[in-house]
Parts: structure tokens; C-alpha cells; sequence
């Protein structure tokens, strides 16, 4: 099946919050951000901003009635800066006008004063000074040192991960309207209605009832929404309380780029220690995590680095200890992978750093540690259905891996400029919130005495296709037509107390409690049919809108059992909740089961480095993936190039670029860079594994939203192992823009200067 | 204020208020068109990508344009289409492309995308790598690949199609475009429209960079508006020279046949530069005036030794440029004309990037040299990214006269090229980065043009 927004995207029919007609009286809101990185604000001076033609009003701290806080995880992060100010484009104060333009205009005409203190901007910096958000945090499997210390060979180094920009191409945006009694109605683009109700409950200082949050779909999220949609969606609702108009608040590009937090960077140093036989028998690890101005999500992001942090290999002794470092740059937040993959990204830094040692490529390092059944993760979880072998097996037979790495010899053999590279990247992640409690949904379902079926889940629909795997569910539980289903909007008064969608999780946790609620209906219908057909339930099914009996058909159809439903006074509506079983984790211990299960794949990715230019492409991808038994392979195979693709652009060409003041300078699509057609692999070939699924997963089909950004990681190295054929050694420093491919051919970075390229 | 009359969809409008606004807020604001969606506003994400259609040398013809950036008073006498135009009771075989190979996700791209395939399928012209005809449109979802595999059925549903005039019949009958297209070209024809020359506070053309640099003060602005070119390829060799009207815009460059007979790869080098619906926009003497040091086309056409007609006599171009941003021409003065001597076979352009399509360059370079029996007779460098301006490599060039060519030669002028530039560090790359590209750069130019010196050089 299509994903269901096919027709209306390529029409341009598809509404976003910017598409909704204006209501009557609306004012549109500009944000006034921080000059600077990190400063103490003495005055703000409005007068002109407010003379300014069409300017209804400028909110500050001071005009919100409760709690001037969105911090979700920790309470450190105003709505408003109230004095102290700890990122440029921190907002200061939200300017309301008749136009867009009035409002922005307006806006430049804000003065302030500030007094400016010096930023800190590296996460190693913040650290030293004791900036640390929340605790450190250790994760630790075996006797590490005992280890290291029998361990035949001993490496180690430091690398570091740059962050990443979401760019959705659909701006972050809301749209509050007051309807009557003092309630709300939020239009949002975000992935969390239920944080965005919550939290303008907190800042208004108002019940959540009094709050309705409504999503259509997001026009891209990739985690960017979880958390920061929440502040613009709450300035809309503070306006609107405030001035009782509706408020339209949609960033314009460069203002999203600068005040929206990022993928986290991370700065590392291992240290990894392997027996003759190239088992890893000790890992050690310390990250840098640079969190940002404010907590956000970075202690969520810090745990599931520590989820990650041996990737797919099985380490009887690994250590991980981790901190969110407080810095002067916007507080980052959730990207798809969510902190997965700058852990990972670090164990295959050391297990190339040790294939240089030994001579040997990465891949014989790789292939040796894979997790088998049984193994036990760091965390204490055991891997059960572990496929990690299987995989890796499948990509070497399907992509017929040796012929490949022969090809790359005689190119390399027979090109001086240009060389090629081939690397593995094999993963393994983990399913489920890792905060037990967000692993619950609801879903609610009507069927109308039509016949036609709506339904209702928390799952926001941002391209992933959860809307459309949503209709599956019900079509195939009600054994009706997709197009007999109508998917509503996100409404949080239609299903209350959601978890955001993210995680890779939405279509396992709303999915089966929407399979529940169908089943109820279904249920209650099926018995008004064994009455009307006089026969046994058991012996009854729908397919295709028609009642089968043993098979055959009755003459029955959805159509007529619903309209005998309703006057019968049978219940045609349900909802259900749906909670995880099993899942636990206990923080203090740093022990417990907190996935639901594993997803694992392999990806080969092959580069072709220019070494006069010091440019490079992807010639092919291949990607042996895990998907268990997909109820919708168009879907999933979207997932898996869209993702692979934003995780090569990740390593590759996304560069973050601060200068000393803490000022984002790749502040627009024209400075930073995210992959164009031509940037994306030449040949992408995704082998769908004839493996069994989960029972944790809705129909066994696997999650399929974060695991294969990771593949991305390949790149990566694929280029570093190119760049080998050219006698350099590429430092262990992400993103491999152009620039660091060159200097590392024109410099011929000798071997064992590679790792050690951090202060 | 000067109305814009143009011919919207199937309706003719009259849109008031500033020319140089972006042909995007009217419509979606005034005209309330809202598939045409907001990304950037700079021309870098295509999610706002219309047609625009002109008559050009008597008959219609249409292009893709960034609606973000194109000025409304370009749109006078044209008929501009939004993807709401193309709308029908079925889905057009562009759509239905993408909707077969699942080609979008979110959505938010999309319109844009469609919107570029089927200006491709108008245009009849040929790409020899299709992913061409998307370059302006960036998609965060998918990876490309589904859109790839769209754009390849599309192609091969356009095999049967005739080039002009009976291609917009075939275009109709098959669902490309509705009906209404047919009497398009009349209906242009008789609103008789062209932008209104005259005086003004700024010459503007595409609006490709004045519209990204300062959007808010253009609204202020009175456009002074170039004659566009009446022909589809404005390009003239007459007299020992190549001659184009100030306006041909980029794309023209691109495909342009007279050219290309001068400069085969003259196709290759422009893919390079901005993307289809920019380089459609945007014109070589805007490239000029900007003033940008890292302009691509301003460094091929100083390697190429152009001239420019401000209306004043011909200026050579590396006379043009006086500082940061700082060119000799007065505000109110168009380049009317751009000429350059005829080349030489031996034409060479280089340029990287961040990402290597649709981005400025770190550092761009051209060479242009005639050659004798091996001999250097004459020989022009320039470089882009290492100076204030666009830098011709006086020195460099000078120093290669009367020298063979031969991979010691190269090496020589590599980093002679190196040695005069003056790279800053920026975020387009470091110093250090930029001078030792420009010596890679320069060497690729040799490399390039005499291939079998390629083993002889020695890349440290």
C-alpha cells in the first residue's frame, strides 16, 4: 500500500500549519532573540519596536502569568530570557503585528543592553569548568581494567562528531487560536501535541483541558520537533491568552536555523583492547556531550549513547562514561538516532584506529566481535533474536562483498588520482523510549453506520508514514478496504497523554493499541453479525467489506452490519491503551531491559576519493536490513534511503560552523549544506532480510525510523579507507567535509598522528 | 507604483504593490495558492519552484523559477504557473511518477519537485544526466533515490514526445498540462506586456542575489529592468567575438549551441553552478555587477578576457572590478552587453565546494590559454574565494607566456596561482585550504586539458 498522502503531496493539496487560512483579527509574531552568546540583559528598550506601524503589542518574561519554564527533563530553560542570557537567538521577546513583515521589521527596531561575558563553545572547555548538565552518567560491563591490562594489544585515542542541522523543510510553526472560557486552540507542527499541551498548561498557568493541540502532519521532524516546536507553539498560546487574537508564529529560515537547537556534537576518547584473534576484549570510553545552553532532551540523548556505545559487538569488559556539557550554543536536542549515533560512531573510530595498529582492514575486527545470541549488552539486557551474524552474512553473500573489494584493488591499482574505499558499517538498535513510561499510546476508533471507519492515535505523521501504517491496522482488524479508513488529525482531545513521536516507535506503540480498539468494535460487530447469519462467530470474517462464513461470502457487508450495529444500540466506538510489557531500566544501577527489542543491519558503502581535488562520491550503498515481516515495504524502503542518505550527509558535507563568539555562521541553506541528489549515493540497493520480526513489533514488522541513519557512519570510513590508498590518515574527526579530504592527502597524515588530533 | 499584469494559472491578474517583492508572498498571500511552499527564501531548497512562461522569439516558452527570489515585476506579460495549474481530475504522468516510485514523504518538497519535472517536460530539452532537471530542489526525506527512479519513468514517457511547437499539444493530450495551455500563448500575446523600462533606484534582473542579500530594502527599490533576450539562445560570434546581451541568463549559458560548439564542456561547468531554476533566473552581467569574488560565471568570463558594455564602450572585466564589492559601474548603469574574443580549445573551469552542486564555491578557477606547437602563446588565469575580488591571475598569467606546455609547466604555475592569491579563512573554508586548492586547481586545469600529462605530475 501507498503511503496516503501521495496524491494530496503531489497535488500541493497537503495542509501545513503555514497553509491555514488566516482567521479574522490574526497577529503575526516575530521572535526577538539574543545578540549574544552569553551576557547579562540591563534594559530592553521597546519604544520604537512598538511606534512601528501595525505592532500590537511586545511579550516579555514579565507578561507570562505562570511559570516561565519549558524545560521538559530539567527545569532550566525560560520561555523568555529574564536576565541572564546563554545562547545567541535565546528569546527575549515576541513582537505581535497585522503582518509578518510589520512584526519583523518591528523586531530590528528592539534595543537592549547587555553586558557580555565570554561564551564557552567547546564541550571539553565546559567540562573543565565543571559545566555539566545533570549527572555523569557510567555505564560498565565486566572488569575493564583487569582487562586492558591481559590484553594483548591496548589503543587509544580521541575523535569528535559535529551535530547536525534538522533542516525540515518545513519551518518550525503554530498557530494559537482562543475560542471561549479561556481555552486554547494550538495548531502545531510537532511531534510531542501532549508536550506543547503540557507545557503551555505550565506557562499560562491554566489546566490542561483548557488546551487543545492539533497536528495534520509535520513537513519533516527528524526529532527537531520533539522538544522545540514546544517554545513556538507556547509564545502563540501566550499571545493569543494575552491579546485574546489568534496568533500565527512561523520562523522564517534563518531564525529556525539560529534559535533551534541541533543534533548534539560529541568529542571522545576511547581506549580498546584486543586478544591475537582480533576479539575486542576491552573497551573504554568517555564522552563529551555538548548539551547546549540548556538541558533539553541531552540527558535522554546522553543515556542512549550509553545504550550504543558498543554498537553491535559483543565487549565482555566496556566501560562508558558520558556528561552533558553546558555550552553558549543553542540547547540541542533530539535527531533521529538520538545520541545512537555518536556512540557508535566512537567504538568503529577504535576499531579502525586498531585495524591501522594491526594491519589488518576494520572488517576483520568487525566481523570478529558481531553479537551472537545470548551476549549480554553493556546495560544487562541479553540479545535475543540477534542478528547481527545474519546480517552481516547476508550483506557479504547478496552484495557480493570479496568481487566488490577486488574491484576497489585494480581501480586503486590502475588510478593515481582517484582511489576508492570500501567499509562496513553494521548496527544494532535498540527499540523503545528508554524513559519506561513513554512506552504507552492510546488509539481511538469509530465506526460510523456507513460503514466508514476513523481513527485516532497519539502518532504524528512527519513523512515517516505512520498515517498510513495507522490504516493498515485498522483496515486489516475491521478486514475492510484502506480507503473504508480516514485517518484524524493528532488531537490531543481525541487521545490524551501521548508520547511524542520518535524513537522509532510510534507505529509499534499506537499501532497496537489501535489493533486493540479495532478488535473491540470488531468484536461487538462480528456478534451482531453471527446473530443476523444465525451462526457460530468463530466461523465469520471480513474481507474486502464483505462478512465471509467459512470462507464464503454471506451476502453481509461492513456496510450493512454497521448500519445493523448502530440500531441495535451496539457500541461502535473504542479506544484502547497499549503499554509496553517488559520493558525496565533502572537508572541508579545502570542495569535492566529497557528495549522491547533489536533491530540490527549491515551496509557496504563504497567512496571514490579524488585525491587532486581532495572531493569524493558514493558509488554505491548496499544495506542488508532487518525489517522482519514489513506490512509496508514502500514505507520502510523510504525509510531506509532517507535515512542512510541523512546520516552520510551528516558525516560528509553538514558542517556546524561557530566562530569564538558563539554565533552560528551556517545559518541558512546557503552555508550549510545538507545533501543534494547528486550527493547522494550513485546505487543504493536495500536487501530486504527474510528474517522473522518480533512479537513486539505491530505484525512482527519491524521499526524502521533511526536504524538506518547509522548506515550513514559507513561513509565515514569508506572514505578514510580511500584515503588510505593514498598513504593518508584520516583524524577521527567528523564531518569529512572537502576540505578535510584534501588536507589529508596534500599533508599525508602519517600514520599514527591520525588519533591523536584532540586537546 | 507600477501594477504587474500577468496571466496567473488560468486567470489574468493584476498584482499591485512593490516589483521587486518575491513573486512568492502574492501567491500565497494575495492569491492564496498555497501549494507552493516556503523552505528558504533564498533560492537553496526549491519547495517554492513555479513556471514561468514568456514569448520568447514568438512563441511561447516556459522555465522553473525559485519564487522566492524572482522579482513580481518579472512576471509582467508572462504566464505564471503554480502547481495548482497543472491540477486537473487526474494526476499528470509527473505526478503519477511520483506517486508510483513513492517519491515523497513529508510532502513539503514535493510541489516543487513536480513543479521542476514538469518544466523539463515543457522545455523538450535533453539532459544527459537527469538528475539535472531536480538540482534546485532539496528533498530531507527520501534520499533521492525514489525521486531518481521518478524521473527516469517520466523520461521515458517523454521519448514519444515532439520538440516545438506540436510538443504542448502532446503535452496537453497527455495529461502533462490542462487544456487552458492552448490559448496561453494568445492570451499573452494579446496583454502585450513586458516589464516597464524606465527609470528606477536599482537594476534588477533575476534577482537572485539583491533579493537573497536584502530582502526588506528591495521592497523600497524601483527596478530598472534590463531588456531580456529575445531569442533562446542569445549567444553571437561575430567578428572574432562571442557577444550576448547582459541578460542571457545562466542557463542560456548552459545550453547554449553556439557555446557549446566554442566550449563543449560548457554544459558540465555550469551544472556546477547554482541549479536549473536559479541559473534560469539569475543573469551573467547580475553574476558580474554583484561583485560576489567568488562568482563562477565572472570567473570564466575573466579567464575568457571579456569585455562589457556599460553603454559607454567596451571595459575589460578585469578592469571592472575595483574592490570588495566595488565595481566601476554607476548605479544606474546596465551591462548592456558582454563580449569575449573567441576561444581556444584549450578552456578549462574548476571549482569545489562544500557540497558539490548548487553551493559557493570554496575556490572556483579558469584557465584559458592558446597554444603553439606545445607553446604557450597566450594565457589568462583567475580565481575566485582568494581575494576581495575576483581575481584575475595577472601575474601567473603573464609568467606563462613562451613556456611549454609539459607537467613542469603546471606544477610552476600551480603555485605561482597559490602564491598570489590572498585567501581569508571563512566558513567556506581555511586559508591554508583555499591556497593549496587553488594549486590543486590550477594543476586539474593542465590535467584536464592535456591528459597525458597527468602521470608526469607529481602531487605532493
Amino acid at each position: 500500500m501507498k503511503h496516503i498522502d501521495l496524491t494530496s503531496h503531489v497535488t500541493g493539496t497537503s495542509q501545513y500549519v503555514d497553509d491555514i487560512p488566516l482567521a479574522e483579527g490574526t497577529l503575526h509574531a516575530a521572535v526577538f532573540g539574543s545578540p549574544v552568546a552569553h551576557g547579562r540583559l540591563n534594559q530592553l528598550q521597546l519604544a520604537k519596536a512598538l511606534a512601528y506601524p501595525g505592532v500590537a503589542a511586545i511579550l516579555t518574561s514579565t507578561d507570562v502569568p505562570g511559570d516561565n519554564q519549558i524545560g521538559g527533563i530539567i527545569p532550566d530553560e525560560p520561555l523568555l530570557a529574564e536576565s541572564d542570557l546563554h545562547f545567541m537567538g535565546q528569546p527575549i521577546a515576541l513582537v505581535l503585528a497585522d503582518s509578518d513583515f510589520a512584526a519583523r521589521e518591528a523586531r530590528s527596531l528592539i534595543e537592549v543592553a547587555i553586558e557580555e561575558l565570554e561564551p564557552v563553545v567547546r564541550p571539553r572547555e565546559a567540562y573543565a569548568k565543571g559545566l555539566i548538565i545533570g549527572r555523569e552518567r557510567t555505564f560498565s560491563m565486566g572488569d575493564p581494567d583487569s582487562a586492558f591490562a591481559a590484553a594483548a594489544h591496548v589503543f587509544e585515542g580521541c575523535g569528535s562528531c559535529g551535530g547536525q542541522e534538522h533542516l525540515y523543510i518545513e519551518t518550525q510553526g503554530a498557530y494559537a487560536f482562543p475560542t471561549e472560557s479561556g481555552h486554547l486552540r494550538i495548531v502545531s507542527s510537532t511531534q510531542g501535541p501532549t508536550a506543547v499541551q503540557r507545557t503551555v498548561a505550565r506557562v499560562l498557568g491554566i489546566p490542561m483541558h483548557n488546551i487543545e493541540v492539533d497536528v495534520r502532519r509535520l513537513g519533516g521532524g527528524f526529532g527537531g520537533k520533539e522538544d522545540q516546536a514546544t517554545p513556538w507553539a507556547v509564545m502563540a498560546a501566550l499571545a493569543a491568552q494575552v491579546l485574546n487574537r489568534p496568533i500565527k508564529l512561523v520562523l522564517h529560515r534563518l531564525d529556525d536555523m539560529a534559535m533551534t537547537g541541533k543534533r548534539h556534537p560529541y568529542e571522545f576518547d576511547y581506549r580498546i583492547g584486543l586478544d591475537d584473534a582480533f576479539k575486542i576484549v576491552a573497551y573504554d570510553v568517555q564522552f563529551y556531550q555538548d548539551a547546549g545552553a540548556a538541558a533539553d532532551l541531552s540527558p535522554a540523548v546522553l543515556e542512549r549513547t550509553l545504550f550504543h556505545f558498543t554498537n553491535t559487538y559483543f565487549v565482555p569488559h566496556a566501560r562508558a562514561r558520558a556528561a552533558s556539557c553546558r555550552t553558549n550554543v543553542t540547547p540541542h536536542t533530539a535527531f533521529r538516532g538520538f545520541g545512537g549515533p555518536q556512540g557508535m560512531f566512537a567504538i568503529e573510530c577504535a576499531i579502525a584506529h586498531a585495524a591501522d595498529e594491526l594491519g589488518v582492514t576494520p572488517k576483520t575486527i568487525q566481523a570478529a566481535n558481531l553479537l551472537a545470541e545470548g551476549d549480554t549488552f553493556p546495560y544487562g539486557q541479553v540479545a535475543e533474536h540477534a542478528r547481527a551474524k545474519a546480517c552481516w552474512a547476508a550483506l557479504a553473500e547478496h552484495a557480493k562483498l570479496q568481487e566488490l573489494e577486488a574491484s576497489v584493488r585494480s581501480y586503486n591499482q590502475d588510478h593515481v588520482l582517484s582511489k576508492r574505499g570500501i567499509a562496513l558499517m553494521p548496527i544494532c538498535f535498540g527499540i523503545s523510549f528508554t524513559k519506561t513510561h513513554m512506552n504507552q499510546a492510546g488509539a481511538l476508533v469509530h465506526v460510523y453506520q456507513d460503514g466508514s471507519v476513523s481513527i485516532s492515535t497519539g502518532a504524528v505523521e512527519m513523512g515517516q508514514g505512520v498515517s498510513t501504517k495507522m490504516v493498515q491496522v485498522a483496515a486489516r482488524e475491521f478486514g475492510i478496504p484502506a480507503s473504508s479508513v480516514r485517518i484524524e488529525t493528532t488531537n490531543t482531545t481525541r487521545v490524551a497523554n501521548t508520547s511524542p513521536s520518535a524513537a522509532s516507535a510510534s507505529a509499534d506503540l499506537n499501532g497496537k493499541a489501535l489493533q486493540r480498539a479495532c478488535a473491540k468494535v470488531a468484536g461487538r460487530m462480528m456478534d451482531v453479525a453471527a446473530s443476523i447469519l444465525k451462526c457460530e462467530r468463530s466461523l465469520l470474517r471480513t474481507q474486502g467489506n464483505c462478512v465471509l462464513r467459512d470462507n464464503q461470502p454471506t451476502g453481509l457487508n461492513f456496510h450493512d452490519l454497521a448500519s445493523a450495529c448502530y440500531l441495535q444500540r451496539v457500541n461502535l466506538s473504542a479506544f484502547s491503551h497499549y503499554a509496553t510489557p517488559g520493558v525496565h531500566f533502572d537508572a541508579n544501577q545502570e542495569q535492566g531491559h529497557p528495549f522491547a527489542y533489536h533491530v540490527y543491519g549491515c551496509a557496504a558503502v563504497m567512496a571514490t576519493v579524488d585525491g587532486l581535488r581532495g572531493t569524493y562520491e558514493f558509488d554505491l550503498v548496499y544495506i542488508a536490513h532487518d525489517f522482519g515481516s514489513s506490512i509496508n515495504p514502500d514505507v520502510d524502503l523510504g525509510q531506509a534511503e532517507g535515512g542512510l542518505v541523512q546520516g552520510l550527509g551528516w558525516m560528509t558535507c553538514e558542517e556546524l560552523y561557530y566562530d569564538d563568539r558563539g554565533r552560528l555562521r551556517s545559518n541558512a541553506l546557503s552555508t550549510y549544506k545538507v545533501p543534494d541528489v547528486y550527493a547522494a549515493p550513485k546505487e543504493i540497493i536495500v536487501d530486504f532480510l527474510d528474517l522473522p520480526g518480533s512479537p513486539a513489533a505491530i505484525y512482527q514488522s519491524k521499526a524502521i525510523g533511526e536504524p538506518p541513519l547509522m548506515y550513514g557512519i559507513g561513509g565515514f570510513f569508506a572514505i578514510r579507507e580511500a584515503l588510505k590508498a593514498f598513504g593518508a590518515y584520516l583524524p577521527f574527526v567528523a564531518p569529512v567535509t572537502h576540505e578535510r579530504v584534501l588536507m589529508a592527502v596534500a599533508q599525508k597524515v602519517p600514520f599514527g598522528k591520525h588519533a591523536g588530533a584532540c586537546e | 507604483m507600477q501594477p504587474t499584469t500577468f496571466i496567473l494559472n488560468d486567470k489574468q491578474v493584476v498584482a499591485s504593490g512593490p516589483q521587486s517583492a518575491p513573486l512568492l508572498d502574492y501567491l500565497r498571500e494575495s492569491a492564496r495558492l498555497c501549494g507552493t511552499k516556503i523552505g528558504c527564501r533564498e533560492g537553496d531548497c526549491g519547495a517554492c519552484t513555479v513556471l514561468v512562461g514568456r514569448i520568447v522569439n514568438g512563441d511561447l516558452s516556459y522555465r522553473s523559477f525559485t519564487s522566492c527570489l524572482m522579482p513580481i515585476g518579472r512576471a509582467q506579460g508572462c504566464h505564471v504557473v503554480t502547481i495548482e495549474g497543472i491540477r486537473g481530475a487526474e494526476l499528470t504522468p509527473v505526478q503519477r511518477a511520483m506517486v508510483e516510485q513513492s517519491a515523497s514523504q513529508c510532502g513539503f518538497c514535493t510541489p516543487g519537485f513536480v513543479m521542476s519535472m514538469t518544466a523539463f517536460a515543457l522545455e523538450g530539452r535533453r539532459e544527459s544526466d537527469l538528475r539535472t532537471v531536480v538540482d534546485g530542489n532539496i528533498c530531507r526525506c527520501t534520499g533521492y533515490k525514489s525521486i531518481e527512479r521518478a524521473l527516469a519513468k517520466l523520461s521515458d514517457n517523454l521519448n514519444g514526445a515532439p520538440n516545438t511547437p506540436d510538443r504542448l499539444t502532446w503535452l496537453i493530450e497527455h495529461g502533462y498540462v490542462p487544456g487552458y495551455f492552448k490559448e496561453v500563448a494568445d492570451r499573452l500575446r494579446e496583454l502585450n506586456a513586458e516589464p516597464v523600462a524606465g527609470s528606477g533606484t536599482v537594476v534588477l534582473s533575476g534577482g537572485t542575489d539583491l533579493n537573497v542579500q536584502r530582502p526588506e530594502s528591495m521592497l523600497s527599490e524601483t527596478p530598472i529592468w534590463p531588456a531580456l533576450p529575445t531569442t533562446d539562445d542569445p549567444f553571437v560570434v561575430a567578428d572574432g567575438y562571442v557577444s550576448c546581451p547582459g541578460s542571457a541568463s545562466m542557463e542560456q549559458l548552459r545550453l547554449s549551441s553556439t557555446v557549446s560548439q566554442l566550449i563543449p564542456n560548457i554544459n558540465e561547468y555550469l551544472r556546477l553552478v547554482a541549479s536549473t531554476p536559479v541559473r534560469s533566473l539569475a543573469s551573467i552581467a547580475g553574476n558580474l555587477a554583484n561583485a560576489s569574488p567568488i562568482g563562477d560565471t565572472t570567473i570564466m568570463l575573466l579567464a575568457l578576457g571579456a569585455e562589457l558594455d556599460l553603454g559607454e564602450g567596451w571595459l575589460p572585466l578585469d578592469e571592472f572590478y575595483l574592490g570588495y564589492k566595488q565595481t566601476a559601474r554607476r548605479p544606474d548603469q546596465i551591462i548592456e552587453c558582454i563580449r569575449f574574443p573567441v576561444p581556444s580549445p584549450y578552456f578549462h573551469f574548476e571549482k569545489v565546494s562544500k557540497r558539490t552542486h548548487l553551493d559557493i564555491a570554496s575556490v572556483n578557477t579558469a584557465m584559458h590559454i592558446r597554444v603553439q606547437e606545445s607553446v604557450i602563446t597566450s594565457a589568462r588565469l583567475s580565481a575566485g574565494g582568494v581575494a576581495p575580488i575576483p581575481l584575475f591571475l595577472r601575474h601567473t598569467s603573464s609568467q606563462l607566456i613562451g613556456l611549454t606546455v609539459n607537467a613542469e609547466t603546471a606544477s610552476w604555475a600551480a603555485q605561482m596561482a597559490s602564491d598570489e592569491a590572498q585567501p581569508i579563512s571563512d566558513i567556506r573554508g581555511s586559508a591554508e585550504y583555499k591556497r593549496m586548492l587553488l594549486e590543486r586547481l590550477v594543476l586539474a586545469h593542465f590535467i584536464s586539458l592535456f591528459p597525458s600529462i597527468e602521470a608526469e605530475v607529481a602531487v605532493s
